[in-house]
């Protein structure tokens, strides 16, 4: 029988390790979001001495790349460093899964992005973030690659599916491609705020439609 | 594949009968000529009587005469054709109308026909799948030539009321056609008692062979060709006929019984009643009462419809769910988005089809099988009770 999964993501699929929570995390990210199907959260423990993830628990809401990337994720993070933690890329990723189906790139990357949030969320946190970085437009176009447009189940910019952003004083206006009464439209434009809203120097953002 | 696997899908396709198989045989090995004019050779003359002989059972199920019915490679052209065939043979480009929760095969069609200068009015359903009527009545215009409503759907069950439909729209004077793929046999539909005049059916719903459909056409209904070729079909199909499906289908017709309905029907009942008992946090999708027999969709929220199924799978169920993460395109079901549920009701669906193969212990297994499923994918997920505050 011809799986698209490897044995491995369904071993992990089915025992995945460190599901759950943990108190009084130190960092914590939420990515990807129920309406594209899927969604990880990640929590995280670091010793301020050695800069060591100590501890990771994740949960997921998505199919078996997402349980299994997530999996995999937090095995290869705990005990490293965050500097060695930020540089995991997606593709080590799949590559210890023994592969991943190409058109489920977008759930298993959702893992990869997290354990990076969780890990910028500790800094910012604790101080580490040695100065506020201002947000310009490459900055905006950065977080924005967070956003899943769920027709393609790629990112928005990826799929071009912002077509202008202006920036003016504290305020961010970003276009989108969609028409309001689109199906999606709501969904986009929730996730959008959602990434731009709590940078320091923004004040409002507005999303508009075609 | 596995003997003791438990199949599930039977709106995708169903298994084929072995009486069905039978009855097509001689058609492949001993009378596998065309279907010749009563002038030409013997086995030719057999053929075509054989081909007749099968549109009239089909025909007669829908209390039809036998010229009323049309031989298709399948409900997707049969739909293609009631469509395009109706809306191609007017003077002008005319208007017409279906619902928000049709097949992809009228959906596209009538896209197409958009794209092609015709204007098209998509009717919304309510929260149950029940095309709304005033809305429906509201959007009739002047040049509105056909409306295409389905029977019941192929996602969630809900039957629509197609005897009210029919009957507003001939005083109107507008054609009506029903895609009733997923009721054929299942819920009568009766040709001298609702005044439609176009109806898809198909055998691959009913224990028949794969590729053949047929598509119900009233007389004095007209449509073009959009098959050319020759002459075949009262020449609006061309194409070889496809003479032993044509008697599959037929033997498929005759097998379908009332109790075998009625099974199915409490087969279904019995798997709702015990999820809704014994998972918390589910929604049945569609209606409950005017619901297709063979049909059971239900979400179970905070969990994702691949993880389900891949689970179930490997535990030996064959299940569909309208999650994006389980189809090519990755598009949530536009179904349980068009009854106004939102992303995650449509990642979380599971569609439970039965048929003629299925029996108590198949519903015992799987609703066993779920719950242990559900709950442990629930441990995981970060929506929902159980996940995060």
């Amino acid at each position: 029988m011809s799986s698209p999964y490897s044995d491995k993501v369904i071993e992990y699929f089915q025992n995945p390790k460190n599901v759950g929570e943990l108190e009084d995390p130190d960092g914590i990210a939420k990515e990807g979001s129920p309406a594209c199907g899927d969604m990880v959260q990640l929590h995280l423990k670091v010793d301020e001495d050695t800069q060591k993830i100590t501890d990771i628990k994740f949960r997921s809401y998505g199919c078996a790349s997402n349980i299994a990337t997530g999996s995999i994720i937090t095995e290869m993070a705990k005990g490293s460093t965050i500097e060695n933690a930020k540089d995991i890329t997606w593709q080590e990723a799949a590559d210890e899964l023994g592969g991943l189906p190409a058109v489920k790139n977008h759930c298993s990357v959702l893992a990869v992005d997290a354990l990076k949030e969780a890990i910028r969320d500790y800094e910012e946190k604790h101080g580490l973030v040695k100065e506020k970085v201002p947000t310009t437009m490459e900055v905006v176009k950065e977080r924005l690659k967070h956003v899943m447009n769920p027709i393609h189940g790629l990112d928005v910019i990826k799929t071009n599916l912002i077509e202008d952003i202006e920036m003016k004083d504290k305020t961010i206006i970003v276009q989108v491609d969609l028409a309001e009464d689109h199906q999606f439209a709501p969904v986009v434009k929730e996730d959008i705020k959602e990434k731009l809203e709590p940078r320091w120097d923004i004040e409002e953002v507005i999303v508009k439609y075609k | 594949m596995n003997k003791d696997m438990v199949y599930l899908d039977n709106s995708a396709v169903t298994r084929i009968d072995e009486e069905v198989l039978k009855a097509m045989k001689p058609y492949f090995f001993d009378t596998y000529a065309v279907a010749t004019s009563e002038f030409a050779y013997t086995m030719g003359i057999e053929a075509k009587d054989a081909l007749e002989e099968a549109r009239a059972t089909i025909a007669d199920s829908l209390n039809a005469d036998t010229e009323e019915l049309i031989f298709t490679s399948g409900a997707t052209e049969s739909n293609n054709l009631a469509l395009k065939g109706v809306m191609y043979n007017q003077k002008e480009k005319g208007h017409l109308i279906i619902s928000d929760i049709e097949d992809f095969s009228v959906l596209n069609s009538a896209k197409k026909l958009e794209k092609q200068g015709y204007e098209v009015s998509y009717i919304s359903v309510d929260e149950k799948g029940k095309v709304n009527i005033e809305e429906l009545k509201e959007s009739v215009r002047d040049d509105t030539v056909l409306v295409s409503i389905q029977h019941a759907n192929q996602e969630i069950g809900t039957v629509q009321n197609i005897k009210e439909i029919a009957e507003y729209l001939e005083d109107k004077d507008i054609l009506f056609h029903t895609d009733a793929t997923h009721t054929f046999k299942r819920i009568p539909i009766d040709t001298q008692e609702v005044p439609v005049d176009l109806i898809t059916i198909s055998a691959h719903t009913i224990h028949g062979p794969r590729g053949i459909g047929a598509l119900y056409k009233r007389k004095g209904v007209k449509i073009e060709k959009i098959m050319d070729g020759g002459f075949q079909e009262d020449n609006l199909r061309a194409g070889l006929e496809n003479i032993p499906s044509a008697v599959g289908f037929a033997k498929a017709v005759e097998l379908i019984t009332e109790e075998e309905n009625e099974k199915i029907k409490s087969l279904r009942d019995t798997l709702i009643e015990k999820v809704e008992e014994q998972i918390e946090d589910v929604t049945l999708n569609g209606s409950r009462e005017d619901r297709s027999p063979q049909n059971a969709n239900i979400t179970f929220h905070y969990v994702e419809g691949e993880s389900i199924t891949l689970h179930l799978d490997m535990r030996g169920f064959a299940v569909s769910t309208g999650s994006a993460c389980f189809s090519k395109s990755l598009e949530a079901s536009h179904v349980i988005l068009g009854i106004g549920g939102d992303h995650e009701r449509a990642h979380g669906s599971i569609r439970f089809t039965f048929s003629r193969y299925n029996t108590k212990e198949d519903v015992n297994k799987i609703v066993e099988a779920i719950k242990d499923v559900v709950e442990n994918l629930r441990e995981i997920s970060p929506l929902g009770k159980k996940g995060s505050e």
